[in-house]
Order: C-alpha cells, then sequence, then structure tokens
C-alpha cells in the first residue's frame, strides 16, 4: 500500500516568537490604513482622483459599472413617430420559459402596419430574466439595457409593468398619461381606440 | 472648603466628560478605522442638517437608539441583579479612572492643585481592585439572565480576567520596585529623569521593555476586546450579555470601550511617562545639547496634559489597529499564552529587575 508522507508546515523560531509576526500583521493593516487616510485626505483637494481609496461603491449615488452583457429591466424599442416597434407576433410571449410576458394584439387602422400591441404586459415578479424574448425579437422590439436593477415593490401587482412603463423606463407607476389602473385599458374597445393611445395612433394614422 | 470641594468636582467632571466622550468616540473610531484597513469608507450616512461630518453623528444615532430601544427583560430572572450588572461594569470602569494623574501640580495663586480627581497613595492598587471588581458585573450579567448560554459566557469571562490579571499584576510589580511607589502621581514624577546624558527620558518603557510587552498583552486580554474576545465574540460567540437589550447593552458596550481608555491611561501613566514632556522639567525645557528655554507654570501644565491627552489617543489608536489585525485565540492557546507564557515571563522580569537594582546599587 502506498503511504503519502504530508509534510505539515513547521514554524520557524521566529513565527514561534509570535510577536515579530504580530508587527508583521500590524505592518500589512498600517499600510493599508495611512495609504487609505492619505487618499481621502488628497480627493478632499481634488488629488489622485484616479486612484479609489476604497474597493467599495457608495450604491445609491454611486452605481457600479454595469458589463455590456448584462440583462437589466425591459424595454420596448419606439418608432420615430412614437409607436411601439413591436408588431404583435407573439414570439416572444411563446418563447418566455416564466410565461411572465402578455401581448395582447389588434390590427393596425394603418394598412402598411400589420399588428400592434393593444397590451403588452410583464410581470417581473414572475420573469427569470433569461434574456430569451431579446433572442427572439424579429423586430428588436425589445431590449434588456435599461441599466436598471434596483426593481423592487411593495405589492405583486406593483411588479407588473405595462406598455407605458416598459417604452419609457423612466417611468414608474402609477403612469399619468394613462390615468388608468394595471392592466391598463388603452386599446380597442368595440372598435374604438381609447386611452393615450388615441393621440399617438390619430397621430399615425392621419398625419397633419 | 467650598473651594476645594468646587475644584474637586471640576477636575472630575472633566476627567469623566473626557472619558465619556472619548468612548463615545471610539464607535466611530472603531466603524472609521476598520474601514480605512479594510479598504472600505465606513459609516457616512448620518447626516446632521446636510452635514455628514466624516460619519462622526453615528455615535449620536447610536445613543438615541439604544435609549429609545425596549429593553427585554426575559421571564424568570433575577430582576434586580439583571439590571444591577451593567451598571456595575459601568461604575467600576469609570471610577477607576479617578485615580490617573492627568496633568503636573498647577499653581494657582497660593492654591496647588493636583490634576487628579483622587490623590490615592497606593492608587496602582485602587485601580486594579476595581479592574477586579469589574469581574463581578460580567458574571452577574451571566448568572441573572438565566441562559446556560450566557452563564457559560460569563465563565469563560471571568476565567479569562482572573488568569490575565495575575501576569498583570506581576508585570506591574518591576515597574513597582522601579519607581519605588504606588502613588501614580510619583511614578510619573519619577520618569522626568534622563539617563544616557540626557539624551534618553527615563520612561517605563526604557526601565521595563519586558514588563511593557507583557502588561500590553495582558491589559488587552483584560478588555475582552479582540484577540482576546472570547467571552462575546460580536458576531459568532453567545456571550455574557445575550439577554441584555437597550441602554443595558449599550453599556456592557460602553464598558468595553471604558475599558480601553483605562488601559491606555495605565500603559501612559506607567510606561510613558505619564504627562511628561522630554527634557521638561518644571521650570522650562532643559535640551541635553545645553539649550533651555523657561516656561511658566500654566504653559508646563498645558503641555503636560496635551502631552499625556495625545499618548492616551495614541495607544488607543494602537490597541483599535491590534483589534483590526489579529485574529480571535482559541480557547485553549489563551490559557496557554496566560499561564505558560505570560505569568512566567512576568515573574522571569522581576527577578532580573531585582538583580539588575542590587547590582546598579539602587532601589530600597
Amino acid at each position: 500500500m502506498a503511504v503519502k508522507v504530508v509534510q505539515r508546515p513547521q514554524l520557524t523560531f521566529w513565527e514561534k516568537l509570535y510577536i515579530p509576526q504580530i508587527l508583521c500583521g500590524l505592518r500589512i493593516t498600517f499600510r493599508h490604513f495611512f495609504r487609505n487616510l492619505f487618499l481621502h485626505i488628497a480627493h478632499r483637494f481634488g488629488r489622485k482622483t484616479d486612484v479609489r481609496a476604497g474597493v467599495t461603491y457608495q450604491y445609491p449615488e454611486e452605481l457600479r459599472p454595469l458589463f455590456s452583457r448584462l440583462r437589466t429591466r425591459h424595454r420596448l424599442m419606439v418608432r420615430g413617430n412614437g409607436a411601439p416597434r413591436c408588431v404583435g407576433c407573439m414570439l416572444c410571449e411563446t418563447v418566455c420559459p416564466a410565461k411572465c410576458i402578455t401581448i395582447v394584439p389588434a390590427e393596425h387602422p394603418d394598412p402598411d402596419v400589420e399588428k400592434f400591441p393593444v397590451r403588452f404586459d410583464i410581470n417581473l415578479g414572475v420573469c427569470v430574466y433569461c434574456g430569451y424574448c431579446v433572442e427572439v425579437c424579429p423586430e428588436d422590439a425589445i431590449r434588456m439595457d435599461t441599466g436598471i436593477l434596483d426593481i423592487a415593490a411593495t405589492s405583486r401587482e406593483a411588479m407588473k409593468l405595462d406598455l407605458h412603463e416598459l417604452m419609457n423606463p423612466e417611468l414608474r407607476k402609477p403612469v399619468a398619461a394613462c390615468g388608468l389602473d394595471f392592466p391598463h385599458q388603452c386599446g380597442v374597445h368595440g372598435g374604438e381606440l381609447r386611452g393615450s393611445w388615441e393621440e399617438t395612433l390619430a397621430a399615425l394614422t392621419h398625419p397633419e | 472648603m467650598i473651594e476645594a470641594l468646587l475644584i474637586k468636582l471640576v477636575i472630575a467632571a472633566v476627567v469623566f466628560g473626557g472619558v465619556l466622550n472619548l468612548a463615545g468616540l471610539h464607535t466611530w473610531v472603531e466603524r472609521k478605522q476598520s474601514a480605512l484597513i479594510q479598504d472600505r469608507i465606513g459609516a457616512n450616512r448620518a447626516p446632521i442638517f446636510g452635514f455628514k461630518l466624516l460619519g462622526l453623528f453615528h455615535a449620536v444615532a447610536d445613543a438615541i437608539k439604544m435609549f429609545t430601544k425596549e429593553d427585554v427583560v426575559p421571564r424568570g430572572v433575577d430582576r434586580t441583579l439583571h439590571a444591577l450588572a451593567p451598571f456595575f461594569s459601568v461604575f467600576f470602569a469609570l471610577v477607576a479612572f479617578a485615580a490617573i494623574p492627568f496633568g503636573p501640580q498647577l499653581v494657582l495663586g497660593e492654591r496647588v492643585i493636583d490634576l487628579q480627581v483622587a490623590k490615592i497613595d497606593a492608587a496602582l492598587l485602587y485601580i486594579f481592585a476595581m479592574l477586579s471588581l469589574g469581574v463581578y458585573g460580567v458574571i452577574l450579567a451571566g448568572f441573572a439572565s438565566r441562559n446556560n448560554y450566557a452563564i457559560m459566557g460569563s465563565i469563560r469571562a471571568t476565567a479569562q480576567m482572573i488568569s490575565y490579571e495575575i501576569a498583570l499584576g506581576i508585570a506591574l510589580i518591576g515597574v513597582l520596585m522601579v519607581y519605588g511607589t504606588m502613588d501614580l502621581g510619583k511614578a510619573v514624577e519619577a520618569q522626568g529623569h534622563t539617563i544616557a546624558g540626557g539624551w534618553i527620558p527615563l520612561w517605563g518603557i526604557v526601565a521595563q521593555p519586558v514588563g511593557f510587552v507583557v502588561f500590553l498583552t495582558a491589559a488587552l486580554a483584560e478588555t475582552k476586546r479582540l484577540p482576546f474576545d472570547l467571552p462575546e465574540g460580536e458576531s459568532e460567540i453567545i456571550g455574557y450579555f445575550v439577554e441584555y437589550s437597550g441602554m443595558k447593552f449599550g453599556m456592557f458596550f460602553l464598558t468595553d470601550f471604558l475599558e480601553t481608555i483605562l488601559v491606555a491611561c495605565l500603559a501612559t501613566t506607567l510606561f510613558f511617562g505619564g504627562w511628561q514632556v522630554p527634557y521638561l522639567q518644571p521650570d522650562g525645557f532643559h535640551f541635553p545639547w545645553g539649550a533651555e528655554l523657561p516656561l511658566a507654570n500654566w504653559i508646563y501644565v498645558l503641555l503636560g496634559v496635551t502631552s499625556f491627552t495625545i499618548k492616551v489617543l495614541a495607544f488607543c489608536f494602537v490597541f483599535m489597529q491590534i483589534r483590526w489585525t489579529l485574529p480571535r485565540f482559541r480557547y485553549d492557546q489563551l490559557m496557554d499564552l496566560g499561564w505558560k507564557g505570560l505569568f512566567p515571563i512576568a515573574v522571569v522580569n522581576v527577578l532580573v529587575t531585582a538583580v539588575v537594582m542590587i547590582l546598579l546599587g539602587g532601589g530600597a
């Protein structure tokens, strides 16, 4: 049977004395202390600002640099005229593994555009941030590049985003433009458009 | 008579006000110093009217929190002892400061004032008595909490404090032999002498370097802070004050800082010349190269008090640095260090001191 002899590290004489080792440890902490103290004072006078004095970030004021591939809160891309780029093809809703996307498409008044979403809701409380919706979209209409990480709410309802919030990532509930509770009622009601979409689509279908 | 009483009251107010504020400031120093050591920023989120002042108001916020928090007393505890224990701890830590001389004698007209709350002949014994009585607060806290973990924590604390008090006491016997007095005021005055042609002030650290190292180690163990924080162990070990909340917990917290300051004061007084400034005699500076600079009494006193304060603050800083440098001992290592390390070294130190003193022909 093979025997492996493990060499345990033995303390040297100086290490056994203990006090020199304490001084070594103190040297490290003192070095950090005075380096950071010097840097903090230098920063106060506007010097050496390229060297950080701490590795921590002061979070709400100072955001961490985000990697460009990081998947953050969704947004819907907007055409030049203010309408969503989404064509209501339902691919993202189909591919979503968490089934957090709800799309209600409608026929577009403009015969050149086939469909448009009257409702596009994402339940962020269910979303797994897999990014499949972004991958699958043929129109590049949905992206996950807002950089919004602080997705938090006090109720499940508030975790659900509607079309307005998805198109304007700065918006938070309640959305004044719609003036209606979630799920918002913008859309076709008995063959008529209602809600804030009325203006958008009116401008779209009857330019000037 | 009234005047003498008033003077004493003022001195007491200055000492205790200073000490308590320094203890409060320690919470800030602890946060900021550890932050700098660990490449962090530290607490900086307690603005008053928009002024953050480097997070200094966190100490105020802490105090308000401690005072307004619910004070939970567990069911079935001895309520009297449970309430008394934190007061014992703080009281004995505070009264020990009475015997620390923080400045030379101040001459105001006819009156000579000792800058010391209580001029006690056996000041050293008094401080040790108070330090030892501090164990009562600890053991009462564990005993009255009716919690097995608390009792075990207090037993650990008691064993540690008693073990290290022996090493502490013997380390100071060497100092006693050198100065020949228990009076801390006289001990500080004795450190005003110089050796080596007047170049080196004869402070305790020059006369008793080994005693200083043993004293410092044992004194750190007395304060129950890292690396000797086995009685409590902030985050991991259940200590003797688990069952305390609100300001009662705050008092144990305060006691730790008070003891740190007390140890810093003791180390300054006994080993770093107390309020002595190098080359400063009561009538002014006497430099070894022959220059002299006569000074008035009040400047001498002011320099002395400043010197004492700076030394104490420096010691507090070093203690804090050690606290954030070293990891915690294992309990058997702690006992080994106390009984097999410091105790024999201290005894040998006393013997060597005695022999050297006889050879030099000095001493009593």
